[in-house]
């Protein structure tokens, strides 16, 4: 479409150039008037200090985009030498010209960029130094849940039981299908692979101690408490970022309301005493899986399942695994907790708190259950 | 289409659950001016706007924008008007991952097959046209101040030059000086860029400092008069509302 398009056309008539612009000079003409104008040299046979007139009369529309592409034209014009003398430029547009004029006039600021090494360095300097510091304040929370903890429970009637059971329901109880559900298919799948390795030996009865050893000390607490991690913990953090981000804590602090005391303590009670629940439960939801593993492919029927266990684990076997459950609980519900109180400001800090919070938690999980192992093989348990 | 008419809604109805917002409105903005929407809490100020630029589907009416029917488009043809409407949210709106100038530069790159110098140069214009120093093209949303931000969301809404321009409370949460000063500029740009601009406030400073004409929401409808006629109402709220203490106030500085 004519209408949509701009134009300049340069003519000379009697040794004086006129440099015609008409049409529309806007954001969607500019890039195609651009490219032209990049085409055009320095207008030939004008003097040093000449003239050129520049005819303006026919320009429908001027946005900023076009005005700019003007005011760069007129400026590298008058790099050549020659002077631009403006005709028939509507007051309108005269103004943008201007304001423009006056924008395209200031410093540019361009940020400056360190290396790429040495930016790699001091990145690396600086994430470790946060890990430190985080560390520390972990400790610090740490030990401002246990002041708090011994403080509700030296006068019970702080105990806030309403939000404890809330949280028992919400951690525990909805925990029951997914936690029981995975639970029996790594039971299904331990019995499965088991057996197919030992069936080479001939020992395949011994899948039943395979199973028992490993998911009463390890699997079953493992699996709940990365699940827990993931669903609770998580959720922790969210729930308490969001009213970080809402100012509901800081009018906590200024009723007198101990945050620590209100949305701490009965998420941490909470997990604490579902963990170990969960995590007793998916040890039997593993054994059942297990067992009916081992009545499908292996023959073994479910009353010599059951004498074969017996033989095989000790109550040991089972403390083991449950004496971490309150521990990883601990660990998951105060990380959960710490990174809820640690959002800043805005809805972004929230997801960013909580992939840190399900990170940190499962990754303390793994690191104090090698230290569970290692402390347990110098007992000799 | 009526000539002077660049919004036109007609028998707009919009209802959330039970509860009716608007009913049966009508409202005309003229090419050119400046229109201040006001009204009370839950009278669908930001419905209003929100359904103007295809963000809430109507119940009922129709809206036209440039002449066109928007409520009866399909995505391609809204996706071209929409390049000739700027919307300002309340606290900017920024994509938080990008940088200020970054952030001015995404409806070129998405809308404009202009090269990335040319792209830089004119995003620097905008930002200075919203008067942020040139510094503030390189910093996050996050490192802004609430007037700060605004102005970049300003700067963003403006990328394309648009005809109209859409605010959703622009002075709110700002220092009165700030208030002022974004007031100011809105009203420099409308008449150096030749906007037509359609403004969601509670700024009674800003309805009597730059508004042309002013929409009240009252009971479900609209009613459209310049400051001075709409002194003269004889409504309750539309009393209460010019003639307090705030209202007088902000008169009398005029």
């Amino acid at each position: 479409m004519a209408a949509e398009r701009g134009w300049f056309e340069a003519t000379q008539a009697g040794g004086a150039w006129v440099v015609k612009i008409g049409g529309r000079w806007d954001v969607r003409t500019v890039e195609r008037l651009e490219a032209e104008l990049r085409t055009v040299g320095a207008p030939a046979g004008v003097a040093p200090g000449g003239e050129v007139r520049v005819d303006l009369s026919a320009l429908e529309a001027l946005d900023t985009a076009g005005a700019w592409l003007l005011q760069r034209t007129l400026h590298n014009l008058a790099r050549t030498g020659v002077t631009p003398r403006l005709e028939g430029l509507r007051p309108a547009h005269q103004a943008l010209l201007e304001r423009v004029a006056e924008a395209e006039s200031k410093p540019r600021f361009l940020p400056s960029l360190p290396s790429p090494l040495v930016a790699l360095i001091a990145n690396f300097g600086q994430t470790t130094l946060e890990a430190f510091v985080k560390g520390r304040d972990l400790v610090a929370f740490f030990g401002l849940t246990i002041v708090v903890g011994v403080r509700v429970l030296l006068s019970p009637r702080h105990i806030r039981w309403t939000p404890l059971v809330s949280h028992m329901e919400q951690v525990g109880l909805s925990a029951m299908p997914i936690v029981g559900l995975l639970s029996f298919l790594i039971g299904v799948v331990v019995a499965y692979q088991g057996a197919d390795q030992l069936r080479q030996f001939g020992a395949e009865v011994f899948t039943v101690n395979l199973l028992g050893v490993s998911i009463l000390r390890e699997l079953g607490i493992l699996i709940t408490a990365i699940v827990v991690a993931g669903r609770s913990g998580s959720a922790f953090t969210a729930q308490i970022g969001t009213m970080k981000v809402n100012q509901e804590v800081d009018a906590m602090r200024t009723l007198g309301l101990e945050p620590v005391e209100i949305l701490v303590l009965p998420r941490l009670a909470a997990l604490v005493i579902c963990l170990p629940l969960l995590t007793f439960y998916a040890d039997m939801m593993s054994l059942l899986g297990g067992a009916i593993m081992s009545l499908v492919a292996l023959d073994i029927s479910i009353s010599q399942f059951v004498k074969q266990l017996q033989g095989a684990i000790k109550l040991t076997t089972f403390m083991v695994g449950m004496v971490k459950a309150p521990v990883f609980a601990f660990l998951i519900a105060l990380v959960g907790c710490f990174e809820g109180l640690n959002v800043e400001g805005s809805a972004e800090s929230v997801g960013r708190q909580t992939t840190m919070s399900v990170v940190e938690a499962i990754f303390l999980v793994i690191i104090f259950d090698a230290a569970f192992s290692i402390m347990f093989s110098y007992l000799r348990i | 289409m009526n000539d002077g008419a660049i919004i036109q809604v007609r028998g707009l109805r919009n209802q959330f659950g039970d509860q009716i917002i608007h009913d049966n409105l009508d409202l005309d903005v003229r090419r050119g001016e400046v229109l201040g929407v006001v009204g009370g809490s839950g009278t669908g100020k930001s419905v209003l706007l929100r359904t103007i630029v295809g963000l809430n589907e109507p119940r009922a009416g129709t809206i036209k924008v440039f002449g066109e029917d928007i409520t009866a488009m399909n995505d391609v043809e809204r996706l071209h008007i929409q390049q000739r409407w700027g919307v300002l949210f309340q606290d900017g709106a920024l994509f938080s991952s990008l940088t200020v100038a970054q952030n001015v530069e995404v409806p070129f790159k998405e809308h404009t097959k202009l090269a990335h110098d040319v792209v830089e140069e004119l995003a620097a214009i905008k930002i200075d046209l919203v008067g942020l120093p040139p510094d503030a093209g390189g910093k996050f949303p996050s490192e802004l101040s609430g007037g700060m931000r605004k102005r970049a969301g300003l700067a963003r809404a403006l990328a394309l030059d648009p005809e109209i321009i859409f605010l959703d409370e622009p002075t709110a949460g700002l220092d009165p000086i700030g208030a002022a000063a974004f007031d100011q500029l809105i009203r420099n740009l409308q008449q150096s860029l030749g906007l037509t601009v359609f403004m969601v406030t509670h700024d009674l400073d800003s309805l009597a400092a730059i508004c042309d004409r002013i929409a009240v929401l009252i009971d479900k409808h609209v009613i459209v008069d310049t400051m001075a006629n709409l002194m003269k109402v004889n409504h309750p709220w539309i009393r209460d509302y010019f003639h307090g203490p705030r209202g007088r106030a902000a008169l009398e500085k005029r």
